[in-house]
């Protein structure tokens, strides 16, 4: 078990060095440099901005630039904010996670909360209305592209109904933040709330029609017994994982989703980033984003581990 | 196709004895169960899947006959008529340059269910392609398309494109493509070197390499045509997700560029809250044939899906 671990750490090493490098390569693939702004100011003289380009070791081969970027990532360190003059990137970065985080995590209990019990009521009426009527919210929560969902959510429950606030995070009291997170929340776990759903149902319906469930039924034992002491165990395990892959699509659908409800997070500073070509920003949040991802893998893996026995450890 | 029948046929027998090996010899009963007639027929009795059929032929009929419906250039603008409401000149109204949205609605319907199916094509052949080699051979070849499927992966995919869209700074709609299918292939792979993995361990591909058949003859000739079930659900499921992509690349300023008219470009009027709450027209329309396209691919290869997967009961 330990050696299982220290496995996966040990290849989580590599990949975290490949998330280096491929940020890295997009950056030097970038157009321009961080003097590239200066260009343009007569009062300054190109050959000054040579040396300065020397100074900064941007005249360096890739792989010595390489070095000198990773040590000064190594210490926290990502690099001035083109657009924001005079702001780190990393402080940028700082300020917005906590709300990204809050986003996240309100979409991940809208998941869980509507997804996973949908899914196993689904299941255990199979072909009755509701689960047609559970199947098809499936489909469209799939079919849906969330700024639309978003859209329209704003035009129903903000605009029309007056019910949730169409954007911004509130005042910074629990119950506004929460306020300000209910629609952008639901329309971003909606497509996670589907997909959920349909793999909860899938599962149990298949975990349903297995041997020892057969067995369990035939000792006598009540359908809820079977279904949360037997079926259940089983098939949330994979959702382990899936939710280890959830940080991704989260943090994709975040930069669609906070563009749509103003809502400041790292999605909307990455969109700031991108709309005024601000690489260090850009690259800053890539890395960040790559990091977490990985992390968020690494864990999953062991805690798949933990709960599932049977995984080989080799 | 000269495989006899698929593999997983072949490893379901247990649950399912009432088809002898002697299948093969067509009876006159057997020979109307071809496998292909087989998923035909499944297909054909899944009501969503045949909805969804229609209306995708229809919306791609009515995109296509644009020309014949309205006499509108859905490029051409008109700064003394914006957002316009619908009036009988034009049925949707106008947007902020004088555009008129009823034939961006329909020339817009030509532009994602092209990207859907271009991007789709791109990724289906590199997957296969990548996908046989990596399942096939196994070991070097395998760990080395893997380890590069993971430079695609480890960041997350909008992230991915947006960047990329940025340091190319100008986009046309087959740079948007390429791009957007360089960057989708590893998924597809991946789960296609998981069907050839499997299929290369079936009896057929012993027999095939004990009579001496080539590697590429294998792979074309035994490999694929057991893998298409897998091949061309992925593919609807990649054809249905490049529409939503290319809608929300469009609605935050990323995707193909004006003056081509596209669904989420359309929806980007819609970031003006004057209009997202005074003027539905404008961007409701959109948004609901992209919802109602996607949906009905979805239905589409979900249906292709059951039909192809030899443990479902219907027959």
């Amino acid at each position: 078990m330990y050696k299982y671990i220290l496995r996966r750490v040990l290849v989580f090493i590599p990949m975290l060095f490949l998330v280096t490098v491929i940020v890295f390569t997009l950056a030097m693939l970038a157009p321009g440099d961080p003097l590239t702004g200066q260009v343009l100011d007569p009062n300054i003289d190109p050959e000054v901005l040579e040396e300065r380009r020397d100074a900064l070791g941007l005249n360096d081969p890739p792989p010595v630039q390489y070095w000198n970027w990773l040590q000064e990532v190594g210490q926290g360190n990502l690099g001035d904010s083109l657009h924001y003059s005079g702001r780190t990137v990393e402080e940028l970065i700082l300020a917005r996670v906590p709300n990204t985080i809050n986003l996240a995590v309100f979409s991940l209990f809208v998941t869980i909360v509507v997804g996973l019990p949908l899914g196993i009521y689904s299941a255990r009426k199979q072909y009755t209305p509701a689960d047609y009527a559970a199947t098809t919210f499936g489909f469209f929560g799939l079919s849906m592209p969330n700024f639309f969902f978003g859209l329209i959510a704003i035009y129903v429950f903000a605009f029309q109904l007056g019910w949730f606030p169409a954007r911004g995070t509130g005042d910074g009291t629990l119950l506004s933040t929460i306020h300000h997170l209910v629609l952008p929340g639901i329309t971003l776990g909606l497509a996670s709330t589907a997909i959920y759903m349909r793999y909860i149902r899938s599962e149990v319906l298949d975990v349903m029609g297995s041997d020892y469930i057969r067995t369990a039924r035939a000792k006598g034992l009540t359908d809820g017994t079977v279904l949360y002491k037997h079926t259940l165990r089983n098939s949330l395990i994979p959702i382990i994982t899936l939710m280890g892959f959830e940080f991704g699509t989260l943090l994709s659908g975040a930069v669609v989703v906070e563009a749509v409800f103003s809502f400041p997070g790292m999605g909307q500073l990455f969109l700031t980033g991108i709309q005024n070509n601000d690489f260090p920003l850009i690259m800053g949040i890539n890395l960040v984003v790559g990091i977490t991802i990985l992390v968020g893998n690494l864990i999953a893996d062991i805690l798949y581990a933990v709960v599932d026995p049977r995984i080989r450890y080799d | 196709m000269s495989e006899p029948r698929t593999p997983e046929e072949q490893t379901d027998n247990q649950p399912n004895p009432p088809e002898p090996s002697e299948a093969q010899e067509p009876t006159k009963n057997e020979k109307q169960q071809s496998p292909t007639g087989i998923i035909i027929r499944r297909f054909l009795k899944n009501k969503l899947a045949v909805f969804g059929l229609i209306m995708l032929v229809l919306i791609t009929t009515v995109s296509f006959s644009a020309p014949l419906i309205t006499e509108h250039d859905p490029t051409s603008t008109d700064m003394l008529n914006i957002h316009a409401d619908p009036s009988s000149e034009h049925i949707l109204g106008t947007n902020g340059v004088g555009q008129d949205n009823f034939a961006r609605l329909l020339y817009g319907g030509q532009i994602s269910i092209q990207i859907g199916l271009y991007i789709a094509a791109i990724v289906t052949v590199i997957g296969v392609v990548l996908g046989s080699l990596a399942g096939y051979y196994g070991g070097r070849v395998d760990g080395a398309i893997m380890r590069f499927t993971d430079l695609f992966l480890v960041l997350p995919f909008l992230l991915l494109v947006l960047t990329v869209v940025t340091i190319l700074q100008e986009t046309t709609l087959t740079i948007f493509v390429i791009t957007l299918g360089l960057i989708v292939w590893p998924n597809i792979t991946r789960i296609l070197r998981g069907t050839y993995l499997s299929l290369r361990e079936q009896e057929f591909v012993l027999s095939a390499k004990s009579i001496g058949a080539s590697d590429f003859r294998i792979m074309r000739k035994h490999l694929l045509p057991n893998a298409v079930g897998p091949i061309i659900v992925n593919a609807t499921v990649i054809m249905a997700q490049m529409i939503i992509l290319e809608s929300a690349l469009s609605f935050l300023g990323f995707g193909i560029p004006e003056p081509t008219p596209t669904w989420g470009s359309m929806l980007d009027e819609a970031r003006n809250l004057g209009i997202l709450t005074g003027q539905p027209h404008m961007w409701l329309p959109p948004g609901l044939m992209i919802v109602l396209t996607v949906l009905s691919i979805n239905f589409i290869g979900d249906a292709l899906r059951d039909a192809f997967d030899p443990k479902s009961k219907s027959r």
